[in-house]
């Protein structure tokens, strides 16, 4: 929308990335649940608090309206990094919308994008820890209550962390591999046998 | 030059109190929880209030130390107390055996129920045992039939607890099977999500329940069923300090004891809670 060149839609995303990404995902999460919470009529006349009543949807709507926040900004990052020749060429060989974007724009921009959604990926997956907050036991949760009932902080919060650095390390493995897959041009080329053949004819 | 000024006499105030500190002798750093209202709380402006508020600062005086009161979250309060953040706790923190193996506790300076409260309009505001006592200790049979005749109307229902207490403890060993329990940071987290309708009843200790009844926006909510005591919900509210902290341990012992004898403590239950929980025997 920031780059469609229509003023309105412009404005609302900056807006939206603005909030989302000005305030503490904390605030957020504690906004949509326990704030919104308040506003039970409203939200069953609307038909909406089946969803809003479980801890796990608003943790997952919190989450993902910040983190659409942040990769909006860093998929527009990645679009406005593309080379103007390259799509200057794509046009001299005929190619236009969605064609060009397809074929040209898109695997440059995501190419350039991706260590940076990497990054917010593994963000994303150390914030899941908020969600205890608001009653939803994820791993930060459970630590902390295993922690209650023996009292050993710091045997559990180790098995937490490694649990996270798995998650991550996972995560970063796939991040490479999608990278090493979308930039050939940065690999050797194979090595080539000279043609041998050709002399002797 | 104002500025200075104040500056100055801000470090010379300061110099002061700390010079006095060490002429008493130490200061006594005291955790409290700063949510758990009308046991400790942070007030309007801030500044940590309560029962324990005023005892802690009563029960200093007694035992002629300089203290320091400080709020640190729940979930991390005995751990940090044994990492020395601090040398004691007084958060409503009730006696249990589970607790005694990592700190030691003083004597109880407070006592009191535990039991559900929901909506005025649920079907649990008819649980059975209203305005009746339940000790665990004294007569467990009586308590168990109020926990079984409470099993038919609970079953299936959505209990709030706040997490690490006496209270999730006493949901997790004789209600577990019967009802689903959702823990909370806080106990003021769960009584805006009973009132949201996300739980069905939440459990906690009467006394802060009570202070939550008395705000408007919590008007529709009610005490239900009896109250409870002893067993898992432990024995009594007690200071809690590091093992092997005998001085500490003595100097708080006595002060408590002389703050009962002189009705110090039934004055502040009665200014806190509306009734008397000075601890019993």
């Amino acid at each position: 929308m920031r780059m469609s060149g229509i003023r309105v839609l412009d404005a609302f995303a900056q807006a939206y990335v603005f909030v989302f990404r000005g305030s503490p995902l904390l605030v957020q999460i504690f906004l949509i649940y326990y704030g919104l919470g308040q506003f039970r009529p409203t939200l069953q006349e609307w038909g909406l608090w089946g969803f809003f009543r479980e801890p796990y949807w608003c943790a997952v709507l919190a989450l993902t309206l910040n983190t659409a926040a942040y990769a909006s900004e860093i998929i527009r990052g990645g679009l406005q990094a593309v080379p103007h020749q390259q799509v200057e060429a794509a046009r001299a060989c005929g190619m236009s919308g969605f064609l060009l974007f397809r074929r040209i724009v898109f695997p440059i921009a995501v190419r350039q994008a991706l260590p940076a959604y990497g990054s917010e990926l593994i963000l994303m997956v150390k914030a899941t820890s908020l969600a205890s907050i608001i009653t939803m036991m994820e791993v930060t949760g459970i630590a902390a209550k295993l922690i209650s009932q023996t009292f050993r902080a710091v045997e559990v919060f180790v098995v937490a962390g490694v649990i996270y650095l798995i998650l991550n390390f996972t995560i970063t493995r796939i991040i490479m591999a999608i990278e090493w897959w979308l930039s050939p041009h940065l690999r050797h080329p194979p090595a080539v046998k000279p043609a041998l053949d050709a002399v002797h004819v | 030059m104002k500025l200075f000024k104040a500056i100055g006499l801000g470090l010379l105030a300061s110099a002061f109190a700390i010079g006095g500190a060490m002429a008493q002798g130490k200061t006594v750093k005291i955790a409290t929880e700063g949510a758990y209202a009308p046991w400790n709380f942070t007030g309007a402006g801030g500044k940590l209030e309560g029962f324990e508020i005023d005892l802690a600062n009563d029960l200093c005086a007694r035992m002629k130390v300089k203290c320091e009161i400080v709020s640190q979250d729940w979930d991390g309060i005995i751990p940090a107390l044994n990492a020395k953040k601090y040398d004691a706790i007084m958060a409503g923190m009730n006696i249990t055996d589970k607790r005694l193996e990592v700190i030691d506790f003083t004597r109880p300076y407070a006592s009191g129920l535990h039991g559900f409260a929901t909506m005025k309009d649920s079907p649990l505001a008819k649980l059975a045992g209203l305005g009746q006592r339940a000790n665990l200790d004294k007569d467990p049979a009586g308590a168990q039939k109020i926990l079984d005749d409470w099993k038919t109307l609970l079953k299936g229902k959505t209990v709030g607890v706040q997490g690490s207490t006496v209270n999730s403890q006493f949901l997790e060993k004789h209600l577990k099977d019967v009802i689903t329990i959702r823990e909370y940071k806080t106990t003021e987290q769960h009584d805006l999500d009973l009132a949201a309708g996300r739980v069905d009843a939440i459990f906690a200790a009467h006394s802060s329940m009570k202070a939550t009844l008395d705000q408007p926006e919590f008007k529709n909510m009610a005490i239900a069923g009896a109250g409870f005591s002893g067993g898992v919900l432990g024995r009594g509210v007690a200071v809690g300090l590091r093992k092997g902290d005998a001085e500490l341990k003595g100097q708080f012992d006595a002060a408590i004891q002389d703050a009962i004898k002189d009705g110090t403590i039934q004055k502040l239950t009665e200014k806190w809670f509306k009734v008397d929980m000075s601890p019993q025997s």
